[in-house]
């Protein structure tokens, strides 16, 4: 039997959600308030505050994947309870992630029999990737050293300025001196002359990459690979390469094959890529590959048993879902050879499109290549009234989300604007981006400028000379604070 | 206009099991050159996982298995956001900091009403012991090179009872671990002991509150108090770190007069793990720092988002934000009360458990009633089956009951542990009860599989051993079985 309650009480299961006292409140921020509320309103809350977030099908600033089909999304959803690391539970999934790394490990060329299985392993992203890499080199290096009498507490590693921030990381972290290759106008990936040149007995490797954060290029491995040859062979240090295609590594299989970047080079090592960029699956995961199982020091491997047999892991995160590594697995069956190049091919063609919009407007500089991961950086060939960061703002208004970068040392006068093609940024998409790009720059043309705004600002009285300086000041202080520390992907 | 050709035209209209693809072989090494229809692709990757053991039986994991409709909603429409991209997410960074705020307060982190604490999101506390650990060495670095010291040989002081991440954390970090060994009835570290090997070199003590073997918490008070007086003695300042992955969201709310926090002074860092008793889906965990002193600012990378500083300090970068979301729904959709319910449930399904286990007779129960509800029990009787039997036998009902032996110096102990987790509800702990007494019966009519090796040995190679070598086979084959199966679980 039902007592029957006050008018309000019996009222409160039957509010609809806005007609409800839970929106009348204030979610705690700070502290876990003391009772709970009904599991509706929670998801209605939540899910009003997100919709201010950007949408990440329109974000062009990111490589990472946004959309993928209903019957993964299925898969994910099912496979969204399991910890991928319960290896004795959940005997399949490992053996899906195994699978993954096999082909990933043949696709970079790995020095593989039929039957062989290769030595990888999935991680979270390219940045755990990296530092499993770069953690197996130091050890290497270290027991060479060892074993040679000569001191190891010195430990470096040659990368270009355009690295990813995680390689900063990761010579922070595990306390290996980052010595940087600096770019120059025009040349904004790594120079394999001087990086062979910068090389010295400390140095652990060097790392290249495949599709450089900022304009997409690919780094020149080969030549890499063949002047270190020759400076190995003089020097006897043996530095290995490893070769950072987070993007790149998804992308010159398929358009690029005869490109030689992977373990068809000798001294390249070790290999990451990103699953959730050109791998095609959402945020989340990413592949490590090594050449050999000597690559890979045994001491830095942790054996657990699994069903009577040996599973030896190697990585930085323990617990994690499994739905990206079943997602993975998912679209190398799904899409396989002849699918992933379709989709990268329609990505190039989207990008030329992209391309030649913009270069209709006659109003920028493309600054990335033809040939490198789709992506179209381009900034402003006249810039006394209006910058890059502008554009970028105005673009927001019609729903895009287009960043803007200063280029890394010693090119950061060099503002771009870059915009990622995509699986799903369709030809339709580009024209409605051009057409936009269009329109925000004829409103830029009838403001004033916000530079010389500022100096109409009750400086009147000051000399020609002293506004000059100023509007440079200006200038300069406005391009610095707008300095992102490029970690994005 | 379609024209009519051979039998692959009609391919498309095959049902998936009438299709070539499930005649085909899977690819296993190589990547397939053509590309297969979504529903085939579907259907064979979901097929093969149906091998897989059921998730929500699976009683050797703390990961949570089971959330809210409401929420599993919340997860798929943010399945595509990649978390690290701040600028893009202003609001899902918005509910990171709420949640590390929430979390720091539970754990009464000195923080003003208005401070933001400092703390952040990871993927698991593998990565938040990584990043306190990063912390310590960094801290313990600098105030060495102050005062002229050797920084070269750094270590940190747990129980041997500590999870893998801490001896993953020393070897990638090139920290020594100096362990205290258990000893059989204690099955935690010994603060006395912990305390005896603090040395100038050590970065930090850690301490569990929720050991991974039999859910007991470690006494940080003690360890508290014995580290300040030592402290006062050596000037060292060595520090605690706790790791509440288990415990984190169990004692706030049933045992909150416990003081194991930040509550005690010296103790610097805590971790969490999301999604174990914080009742999300494998994939976050938290790490919450006493003050920005305890946070070296040269770990710390500062991105611009916004025109505002967002420092950031983690190993990993991309990821996704469903379960960051997903955390923030259970605190405010849950709430403390709402905790403290589903801690109650657990603790006394486990009890409930626990009794049922004692009538049977024949185990011992390792577990205290304080602490993470599980239920570690070992057998009284070994000599004739072992506990690695019976958890072969209890998959065949279903359950994943794991057998581990203890750590050193307790090598000789094997128990079964079974995790009580939000979704294990009073009905399947009675019939788990049912299905042991079950096993233990069909067990005792099966002959001693350690006798029998035995016997196998005698009569194989013609040899006639005497007594004594059978004894020694036995022994050395037991050791090796029992030795192989030592699990590193969460």
């Amino acid at each position: 039997m039902v007592l029957s309650k006050t008018a309000t009480e019996s009222g409160e299961n039957v509010c609809s959600t806005f007609g409800s006292r839970y929106v009348r409140t204030v979610l705690p921020k700070y502290e876990i308030g003391e009772s709970s509320i009904p599991k509706d309103a929670a998801y209605q809350i939540i899910k009003d505050e997100l919709m201010l977030d950007g949408n990440p099908r329109l974000n062009l600033a990111s490589f990472v994947t946004t959309w993928m089909e209903p019957e993964c999304d299925k898969l994910i959803m099912e496979s969204i309870n399991k910890n991928y690391v319960d290896m004795d539970e959940y005997p399949v999934t490992t053996e899906l992630q195994n699978r993954c790394v096999n082909i990933i490990a043949r696709l970079f060329n790995a020095p593989l029999n039929e039957t062989e299985t290769a030595v990888g392993v999935g991680t979270v992203g390219s940045s755990e990737a990296i530092m499993l890499a770069g953690l197996a080199f130091k050890r290497n290096w270290q027991n060479k050293r060892k074993a040679e009498g000569k001191p190891y507490d010195k430990p470096n590693i040659v990368t270009g300025a355009n690295v990813q921030v995680c390689w900063e990381k990761f010579a922070r972290y595990f306390e290996v001196e980052l010595k940087e290759v600096k770019l120059s106008e025009g040349y904004y990936v790594m120079d394999p002359d001087k990086a062979a040149e910068m090389v010295d007995e400390n140095t652990i490797c060097v790392a290249a990459i495949l599709g450089s954060t900022l304009n997409g290029e690919f780094e020149d491995v080969k030549r890499l690979n063949d002047l270190l040859v020759k400076k190995n062979e003089e020097t006897g240090w043996n530095t290995p390469i490893h070769v950072d295609a987070a993007s790149g590594g998804f992308i010159a299989p398929f358009i690029y094959p005869e490109l030689e970047w992977d373990f068809r080079l000798p001294l390249v090592k070790s290999i990451n890529v990103s699953g959730h960029k050109y791998g095609l699956v959402y945020a989340g995961i990413g592949w490590v590959v090594w050449r050999t199982s000597e690559d890979l020091p045994e001491e830095l491997i942790f054996h657990i048993n699994y069903l009577g047999a040996d599973q030896p892991t190697f990585t930085l995160n323990f617990s994690k879902g499994s739905s990206q590594i079943i997602a993975q697995y998912y679209q190398l069956i799904r899409l396989g050879f002849e699918g992933y190049k379709n989709v990268m091919e329609n990505c190039i063609e989207n990008m030329v499109v992209l391309k030649e919009g913009i270069d209709k407007t006659e109003r920028f500089n493309i600054v990335s290549k033809d040939v490198g991961v789709p992506v179209v950086a381009f900034s402003l060939k006249d810039h006394s009234f209006h910058n890059e960061f502008e554009i970028s703002e105005m673009l927001r208004r019609f729903g895009w989300i287009v960043p803007a970068y200063t280029m890394p040392a010693d090119a950061q006068h060099i503002t771009v604007l870059r915009v990622v093609i995509r699986e799903d940024f369709s030809r339709t998409l580009a024209e409605r981006l051009v057409s936009d790009i269009v329109k925000v720059l004829h409103e830029l043309d009838t403001l004033p400028s916000k530079i010389s705004s500022k100096m109409g600002d009750g400086k009147e009285k000051k000399m020609e000379k002293e506004k000059l300086m100023e509007v440079i000041g200006g200038w300069r202080k406005f391009v610095k604070d707008k300095k992102k520390i490029n970690g994005v992907c | 206009m379609v024209l009519a050709t051979n039998s692959d035209s009609e391919e498309h209209l095959h049902s998936t099991f009438a299709s070539r693809y499930v005649r085909a072989v899977v690819p296993r090494f190589k990547m397939p050159d053509n590309s297969m229809p979504k529903d085939a692709a579907y259907q064979v990757i979901s097929d093969e996982l149906m091998l897989d053991g059921n998730p929500r039986l699976n009683l050797a994991s703390f990961v949570t298995t089971w959330m809210e409709p409401e929420c599993d909603k919340l997860i798929m429409d943010s399945v595509n956001k990649n978390y690290v991209d701040m600028d893009e997410y202003p609001v899902t960074t918005e509910l990171q900091n709420r949640c590390v705020n929430m979390i720091a307060n539970l754990f009464h982190s000195p923080v003003g009403e208005d401070e933001a604490a400092i703390g952040c999101g990871t993927v698991g506390s593998s990565e938040a012991i990584m990043l306190a650990g990063l912390a310590f060495k960094r801290k313990w670095q600098q105030r060495r090179r102050a005062q002229g010291l050797s920084t070269d040989k750094p270590n940190i002081v747990t129980g041997a009872n500590v999870q893998v991440c801490w001896e993953k954390f020393a070897r990638y970090f090139e920290v020594e671990l100096k362990e205290v060994k258990l000893s059989e009835d204690y099955y935690v570290m010994d603060p006395a002991k912990a305390v005896e090997m603090v040395d100038e070199n050590t970065i930090c003590v850690a301490a569990i509150l929720g050991s991974t073997l039999t859910g007991e918490f470690e006494d940080v008070k003690l360890l508290n108090d014995l580290l300040a007086e030592k402290n006062a003695e050596t000037g060292w300042d060595t520090p605690i770190h706790v790791d509440a992955a288990s415990g984190g969201f169990i004692a706030p709310f049933l045992y909150p007069d416990l003081e194991w926090d930040f509550r005690l002074p010296w103790v610097k860092s805590i971790n969490v793990s999301g999604h174990k008793y914080g009742l999300v889906y494998a994939g976050v965990g938290w790490i919450i720092w006493r003050t920005k002193d305890d946070l070296p600012e040269d770990l710390v990378f500062h991105i611009n988002y916004l025109g505002a500083d967002q420092p950031t300090f983690t190993l990993n970068f991309s990821k996704g934000s469903s379960q960051i979301i997903a955390q923030y729904y259970q605190f405010i959709r849950l709430g403390f009360g709402g905790y403290k319910n589903i801690m109650e449930n657990c603790m006394d399904n486990a009890r409930r458990l626990k009794e049922g286990i004692e009538m049977t007779g024949k185990f011992n129960i390792l577990s205290k009633d304080i602490g993470v509800p599980l239920v570690a029990f070992s057998l009284k009787d070994s000599s004739k089956h072992t506990v690695f039997e019976i958890a072969e036998s209890l998959r065949k009902f279903g359950w994943i009951i794991p057998a581990y032996t203890m750590p050193a110096d307790a090598q000789h102990i094997a128990v079964l542990r079974v995790v009580i987790r939000e979704d294990f509800s009073r009905g399947l702990a009675d019939r788990l009860i049912t299905h042991i007494i079950q096993v233990l019966k069909e067990i005792e009519g099966l002959p001693s599989r350690v006798a029998h090796l035995a016997a196998a040995a005698t009569v194989s190679g013609g040899e006639v051993k005497t007594a004594k070598m059978s004894l020694e086979d036995i022994t050395k084959y037991w050791k090796r079985l029992v030795e192989h199966k030592r699990n590193i679980v969460c």
